[in-house]
């Protein structure tokens, strides 16, 4: 573009007669703007992440323990053969963390999808609708853990009382064994469907409405046209839900920690990769295993945003 | 095509339903937090009570939370403005020259665990004696804050014509002139979007805070941690924290609920 519209480096204030004075900054400030403008934000992310994720891979590579400043020794990949034979903690926490992730996305997007197309067409009261769904998502997630807390305490939670009034029996929610961690994915599914709605009704109000014209012309019933019309055209959008909501599922703490605390409850119950990783640096300062654990999750997570893109892309048209 | 009857009643049915599901929890957590403990443990005071602001006495005045609150706008706010001033050119670089590498080194700050992040960090920091300060805590928070920018900016810029800078250039401004006067100004609501996300997350971050802040630099939600106990749990006290905290946070976004949406939904339909 600047090939084409050469600047001129006068500004209106600056008449043409004190142009040497501010010209020479102000030529080379046009001239290089496009570095001077994105360096410094690049520079801050490049220095806060290529360093730490360059020595999180050494640490990986060393026996280092206990103080961050201790002396430590590099032993090869001795900690990844630790890690990937460790089927106590490690490899639990990456099913935790799959399992989580799998069924949080499935409930989410099901249901933020029929919710989005209720809230598609204009309707009466739609104003408040809209304020229920963007309350969840912007309540401070540790508060809302909190909130949860209370609700499911088997001896004082409301959740059990409700159980009781149609006749069924106190459950343990979050304290028992087996229960805590599908109670954590409802709590994650309670406070981020909401996020999915919002990003598929803005690509539903963006579809044009012709096709939907034409398939009901055609005759086409209201469960075929969302099969074969709206649906096919929103996949983009979709996909676009399930990256963003899935990076953060997989990284998910906040609700965890705050509903089950240090290493995902006494018996690890809701221990994801994260939690994992976290305990192991800041409760036992293990940090050459924790940053084994976070060098292969950092790869699950690349992994799983590049086939994501890549079935986008293969969407797209 | 007006929608027929039954389906009508059906949506407005179904839509009580959703709306009951998400406000229900968040009135509960806010009526506890107005109950004695005596009246939480007691189910059968579950929905009459005699409200009390006890809790509230506790958490404002003898848990300290008014400097909390204090600390938690503070980083909030100076996270958000350093984000923003690096953030909003570098968008407009990365939108104006097509920089799609460059902008996925910054979208990578998305991505990357934030515990990788924080042993290095907290190494470096410890040793510059900066670790409990706010000056940590507002560079960390900064890291959730200028990926969000970024990202939400750029979609903003190239949704704006190239063609008004055009003609500012041709009538002799130069092109950070034209950037300055005509972009930016125009500009305003992507960058208010921008900005309160930015906000809420600052707001809503916890791990990084849970690390890096002391004593004096304690932001809300690790506070709220101070209400539960290894024996026992101050309910009350807890849920008024709680609310303290997702309060403020909820009614700023019903004040500026379109640009919330726009910023949460940015980049989802350009597919």
């Amino acid at each position: 573009m600047s090939a084409v519209l050469t600047p001129r480096t006068d500004s209106p204030e600056a008449p043409a007669a004190s142009v040497d004075t501010t010209s020479a900054w102000s030529r080379w400030a046009n001239e290089h703007r496009k570095w001077l403008f994105a360096a410094p934000a690049m520079a801050f992310v490049a220095v806060l992440i290529i360093f730490p994720v360059a020595w999180t891979g050494y640490l990986s590579l060393t026996d280092a323990e206990g103080s961050v400043r201790a002396e430590s020794e590099f032993i090869g990949f001795q900690n990844y053969l630790d890690v990937l034979t460790d089927t106590d903690r490690f490899w639990p926490a990456v099913w935790r963390t799959v399992l989580f992730t799998g069924v949080v996305l499935f409930f989410e997007v099901i249901l933020g999808m029929a919710i989005a197309l209720l809230l598609w067409r204009p309707f009466r009261g739609e104003k408040w609708v809209r304020v229920a769904i963007l309350l969840p998502l912007v309540a401070t997630p540790v508060a809302v853990g909190m909130m949860w807390r209370l609700i499911f305490d088997p001896n004082i939670g409301m959740a059990n009382q409700l159980l009781g009034w149609i006749g069924i029996g106190p459950q343990p929610w979050l304290a028992g064994q087996h229960s805590a961690l599908p109670t954590t994915m409802f709590i994650d599914i309670w406070q981020w469907t909401p996020m999915v709605v919002l990003i598929l009704l803005a690509g539903l109000t963006s579809l044009s409405e012709e096709p939907q014209e034409a398939a009901r012309i055609d005759g086409a019933s209201s469960w075929q046209r969302f099969r074969h019309v709206t649906l096919p055209l929103l996949m983009p959008t979709v996909i676009v839900a399930i990256l963003l909501r899935g990076i953060d599922a997989l990284k998910t703490f906040d609700i965890l920690y705050a509903t089950k605390g240090r290493g995902g409850g006494s018996f690890h119950e809701v221990e994801t990769l994260n939690v994992y990783a976290y305990g192991l640096s800041f409760d036992y300062n293990d940090y050459g295993v924790s940053s084994t654990v976070l060098i292969i999750f950092f790869l699950i997570i690349i992994g799983v945003m590049w086939a994501l893109t890549y079935r986008k892309k293969g969407l797209g048209r | 095509m007006k929608p027929s009857k039954p389906y009508r009643v059906f949506r407005n049915s179904a839509l009580v339903v959703v709306v009951f599901a998400l406000m229900a929890p968040l009135l509960w957590m806010i009526a506890a937090s107005f109950k004695t403990n005596v009246d939480i443990y007691d189910t059968a005071k579950a929905f009459v009570f005699s409200p009390s602001l006890k809790n509230y006495e506790t958490v404002l005045q003898q848990a300290n939370y008014l400097e909390f609150i204090g600390n938690s706008l503070w980083v909030a706010f100076a996270a958000t403005t350093l984000s923003l001033l690096l953030g909003v050119p570098a968008a407009y670089s990365m939108s104006r020259f097509n920089m799609k590498k460059s902008a996925l080194v910054v979208l990578m700050a998305r991505v990357i665990p934030g515990v990788s992040l924080l042993v290095p960090w907290y190494y470096v920091f410890s040793n510059l004696k900066l670790v409990g300060g706010f000056s940590v805590l507002i560079l960390s928070h900064m890291f959730v804050s200028l990926p969000l920018i970024v990202y939400i900016m750029m979609g903003y810029f190239d949704g704006l014509p190239t063609e008004l800078e055009e003609a500012a250039l041709v009538d002799g401004l130069t092109h950070i002139g034209a950037f300055r006067r005509i972009t930016l100004p125009l500009s305003v609501p992507g960058v208010a979007t921008a900005g309160i996300l930015s906000f809420i997350f600052s707001w809503n971050n916890f791990m990084f805070a849970l690390v890096l802040s002391g004593a004096d630099t304690k932001t809300l939600p690790v506070a709220i941690f101070d209400f539960v106990g290894y024996a026992s749990i101050d309910w009350g006290g807890l849920m008024a924290a709680a609310t303290v905290v997702t309060l403020p946070i909820m009614l700023i976004a019903l004040f500026v609920q379109k640009y919330v949406v726009s910023g949460l939904t940015a980049g989802a339909t350009k597919g």
